[in-house]
């Protein structure tokens, strides 16, 4: 059979827009059953690009859009975006899924599932962008929808949190903007598969206007003070899609734009950008040691680990790439699920105060369970998805050689500690001792949370043990290869 | 002959004759929307091929009937249907008299279908005058409310604008000898420079006054709020699509000759005068209407922030910028009064709580609002928005002007809380009654979400409509 698997790149965006509309006019529970159903036929989509696989560019699409813009529909997909893409398609569906059965107030499932599909396009089509100004428009199409998922289904504070997300995000992609359209008229084109060359000068200050939008979303120390109000006041649903996949964005774009278009301008400010992870990593694992609140302290983890993340990155190493890109993963992995598992406790104990929990082995062994697996899974332990990229990103800092990036790797390596630290605290305040009058009532996991969790944790296990799943498809991506060619 | 013209006038003297003979509120409503609809129509269909009049040589020219002069025809008249049928429900219960609505209305289309075709300073300006003229008698024109101190306000400061704009004229004329657009920017006489600076400078700052450019906006917030609210949409996209073509045809001129820094600066002035303040105000608004009101102050800002290049470098790209940003802001401001209108008609705008619960119990009417309000502040999923804002970075960025760049990207971002607010009152609690849904403010509110999509699809559309 012969499928044109170039079109497939915009069915993968196109299916959720159309699905999200549809579910957006049907009924509530026909919505809810639709947006699952498209999420589906989405992962299905995603699954099918991974066909043909080959060094650079698997598949590409590239139709004219709007000339006067220099703005292309240009869709690729390679190996660092694939597994982004599946990740994102699987979450959603996840959360889709999740969402059938449980809608917090003020309910409207069909609702909640078309704004999710909606953030899947946007967040599907800013990994597949190959063209500079289609990739800003996919990642302005996530900023309302997902504050819209906040503002409405959100806990108590949930209006200013959202408001506090959009307003940080959109100051962050304005930037981008500038950063962009100076490029594309600089060098009369937007094609991210082979950028133009800047002169040097220039492609620093572009950078920096890239690195300040990438570092807003990702979110990098000093510019993360909105996440935590986002998380805390986010339902479940939309904690795990923006810890699991929207972060990623500020990371990739980073990768794919930032050392893509301006190699030169990243060469530069990488040592600013390595300080400013192993900041990160640091001032992120000691607050979540004086974190009080469930979801605000996995919140706080994770820009810690997104601080291992960037370091990856600013080290520009083959080595340090492609830890970035497993530890992108397993951090969608392991923080979605950890975010799945706190609605749930949340759910049944109506607190998320560390103080007024406890017990939660004694009433639901198995949710505890899978609590201290992905607790165990996110402070690196190895032989789970955690480990590879922080070991990767501390030994990609060491290669790099020299006083500063040794020093970087050794107090990376200090702030690892400090992880284990504070989720194992976590973990002793929530799983362990006596059982608290809030978990009195608790039930075990119901099915339809253990079948939105069962694939996180397999993920969880098989990135474990075999990472080279990830690590191998992004070996063949030109940008590694060139960076390994440095 | 000129068809658009005669067909915009003819449509006024046609209103007031038949409102004298069949006083029923839909016969002069009926004879005003056909008429505006036909000339919309009539500068395509009947009036082909370039026309030029009232030539004193060839190539200076008072009328020129070009295709820029056609599509501003085209879009006044348009405008002025859709406004009449958000009025309608007004018209039908009596709030204001069909015909002399529909009269003034079409007498300012009248204004605004000469306006396009403008080939001297002095047509330009009575062509701006007879399009703002009427609405100073549609403000006040309202049985159950009083629109007379919003009149009043509207009317004294639209007289010190246009003493302004006449005021620079005539220092152009003097300076240059010449009304004639294309050589009135010429200041061959000894010592005319100066003369030719200020001149251009109290020009474009009154014609500031028809877009409502800080510092020249004051009368905007209190005008649209005391008017009833179609009026409102009116002046908010009509009359100040007049102040723009007139202010792009000045800037044009001035562009090509050593009057450009001029032109460029006072430009640059307005607009980041406009975006900042107009912002920072609306952030403020607890009332629906003065919130757009002192959002379209600051969406003069960004129509006139790509003129405010003028101030590095001249490039065509400015131009057509300002312009596609204008067509932009148009199909959005209008989807926005309209969806105020559809969920309230014969309303005034109201406290922004009015707005809440409607997305619940009217979710279309509310979608659409929201889709308008989304788009102002340059946001997808209203993609026609966010590409309107990249049309204006990217024209400045060609001729390195990037701190106005920066300060529309920046003030863009201040935009959104802006937008929140009503949009957060739409999506905030429940209403169990349902508004009444009135089949003429359904409409324009449709057309104008239908254009919005269409420019999301494809805003090549509006780019290249500059010559």
């Amino acid at each position: 059979m012969n499928i044109n698997t170039d079109v497939i790149l915009l069915w993968t965006i196109a299916v959720p827009l159309i699905g999200a509309v549809l579910s957006f006019v049907v009924s509530d529970a026909t919505g809810r059953r639709l947006a699952a159903v498209t999420a589906f036929l989405t992962l299905v989509f995603a699954a099918m690009l991974g066909m043909g696989q080959k060094q650079g560019m698997w598949h590409e699409l590239d139709w004219e859009w709007v000339p006067a813009l220099g703005l292309r529909l240009h869709l690729g997909v390679d190996g660092i975006s694939y597994p982004l893409v599946l990740l994102t398609a699987l979450l959603t569906l996840l959360c889709c899924g999740y969402s059938i059965w449980h809608t917090p107030t003020p309910g409207l499932g069909n609702h909640l599932g078309a704004l999710l599909l909606v953030i899947e396009a946007g967040i599907i089509g800013t990994f597949l962008a190959q063209d500079l100004v289609l990739f800003f428009i996919a990642f302005e199409v996530v900023l309302l929808p997902m504050a819209a998922v906040i503002a409405v289904w959100g806990g108590e504070g949930r209006r200013r949190a959202a408001l506090k997300f959009a307003l940080y995000t959109l100051a962050g992609s304005v930037l981008l903007l500038v950063g962009v359209v100076s490029v594309v008229i600089k060098t009369g084109s937007g094609d991210m598969t082979q950028p133009a060359s800047l002169p040097p000068n220039t492609q620093l200050w572009i950078f920096i206007l890239f690195a300040i939008a990438f570092a807003i979303k990702s979110p990098l120390w000093p510019l993360h003070t909105w996440l935590p109000d986002a998380h805390t006041e986010a339902p479940t649903v939309g904690s795990v899609i923006l810890a699991g996949v929207l972060l990623k964005m500020g990371t990739y774009g980073l990768i794919r734009v930032g050392l893509g278009v301006t190699p030169d301008g990243f060469a530069e400010a990488a040592p600013v950008l390595g300080v400013l992870a192993v900041a990160a990593i640091i001032v992120g694992s000691l607050v979540c040691l004086a974190q009080n609140e469930l979801k605000r302290l996995i919140a706080y983890s994770s820009v810690g680990h997104m601080g291992f993340v960037l370091l990856g990155i600013a080290t520009g190493s083959a080595i340090g790439l492609q830890a970035a890109l497993i530890g992108n993963i397993a951090h969608g992995v392991l923080t979605g699920l950890l975010f799945f598992l706190a609605g749930a406790i949340k759910d049944r104990s109506h607190t998320g105060q560390l103080a007024e929990l406890g017990g939660l082995r004694e009433r639901a062994p198995w949710m505890a369970g899978i609590l201290g697996l992905a607790a165990l899974g996110s402070l690196g332990l190895p032989g789970l998805a955690g480990f590879w990229g922080e070991a990767f990103a501390v030994f990609a800092s060491y290669q790099r050689g020299g006083p500063l990036w040794t020093t970087l790797a050794v107090v990376a390596a200090v702030g690892g500690a400090l992880t284990a630290a504070y989720l194992l605290r976590m973990l002793r305040k929530v799983s362990h001792g006596p059982l608290a009058p809030s978990l009195a009532t608790a039930s075990e996991a119901h099915w339809p949370e253990v079948v939105a969790w069962a694939p996180l944790v397999f993920l969880a296990f098989l990135l474990g043990v075999v990472p080279v799943l990830v690590v191998d498809l992004a070996a063949g991506a030109s940008l590694i290869s060139g960076a390994a060619g440095r | 002959m000129i068809w658009p013209m005669i067909l915009a006038a003819g449509t006024a003297v046609a209103v007031m004759l038949v409102d004298l003979v069949f006083p029923r509120w839909y016969v002069p409503f009926g004879v005003a929307l056909l008429g505006s609809l036909a000339t919309a129509v009539s500068p395509y269909i009947v009036q082909k091929g370039q026309l030029a009049l009232l030539c004193a040589d060839p190539g200076r020219c008072s009328y020129v009937l070009d295709d820029t002069a056609r599509l501003i025809a085209a879009l006044i008249a348009v405008l002025t249907a859709l406004a009449l049928m958000l009025y309608a429900p007004g018209l039908r219960a009596g709030d204001a008299p069909a015909g002399e609505v529909g009269f003034l209305l079409a007498s300012a289309m009248t204004g605004g279908v000469v306006l396009g075709g403008a080939g001297d300073l002095i047509t330009l300006i009575v062509a701006l005058e007879t399009l703002t003229l009427p609405l100073y008698a549609l403000v006040a024109l309202h049985r159950r409310r009083d629109g007379a101190a919003a009149a009043v306000t509207f009317f004294t400061t639209s007289i010190v604008a246009t003493a302004i704009s006449l005021l620079g004229a005539a220092l152009l004329q003097m300076s240059s000898g010449f009304v004639h657009l294309p050589f009135t920017m010429r200041h061959d006489l000894p010592g005319g420079q100066p003369i030719a600076i200020a001149g251009l400078i109290l020009l474009l700052t009154g014609f500031g006054f028809k877009v409502a450019a800080v510092p020249l906006h004051a009368w905007a917030p209190t005008t649209y709020d005391g008017a009833p609210v179609p009026v409102a949409a009116y002046l908010s996209t009509a009359s100040k699509l007049g102040g723009v073509i007139a202010i792009l045809f000045v800037a044009d001129e001035a562009a090509d000759t050593d009057l450009r820094v001029t032109a460029g600066g006072t430009l640059a002035v307005l607009a980041t005068l406009s975006l900042v303040i107009g912002t920072l105000v609306a952030l403020r608004q607890q009332r629906t209407v003065r919130l757009l009101a002192w959002s379209s102050v600051a969406q003069a800002g960004f129509i006139l922030a790509p003129l405010g290049g003028l101030l590095v470098s001249s490039s065509a790209d400015l131009f057509a910028a300002s312009l596609a940003y204008t067509l932009f802001f148009l199909a959005l401001e209008f989807g926005a009064f309209s969806g105020v209108v559809a969920l309230r008609p014969r309303e005034d705008g109201g406290v922004l709580e009015d707005l809440r619960g409607f997305g619940r119990a009217a979710p279309w009417r509310s979608a659409m609002l929201a889709f308008g309000l989304i788009g102002l502040a340059g946001l997808p999923p209203v993609l026609s928005g966010l590409f309107a804002k990249i049309i204006v970075i990217k024209a400045l960025l060609v001729v390195d002007s990037l701190w106005l760049a920066l300060v529309v990207a920046l003030i863009s971002v201040v935009g959104l809380a802006l937008y929140w607010r009503p949009l957060a009152a739409l999506y905030r609690g429940s209403v169990d009654d349902r508004p009444a849904i009135s089949f003429w403010p359904f409409l324009p509110l449709a057309a104008a979400t239908i254009v919005t999509v269409v420019l999301s699809v494809d805003p090549q559309l509006t780019m290249s409509l500059w010559q």
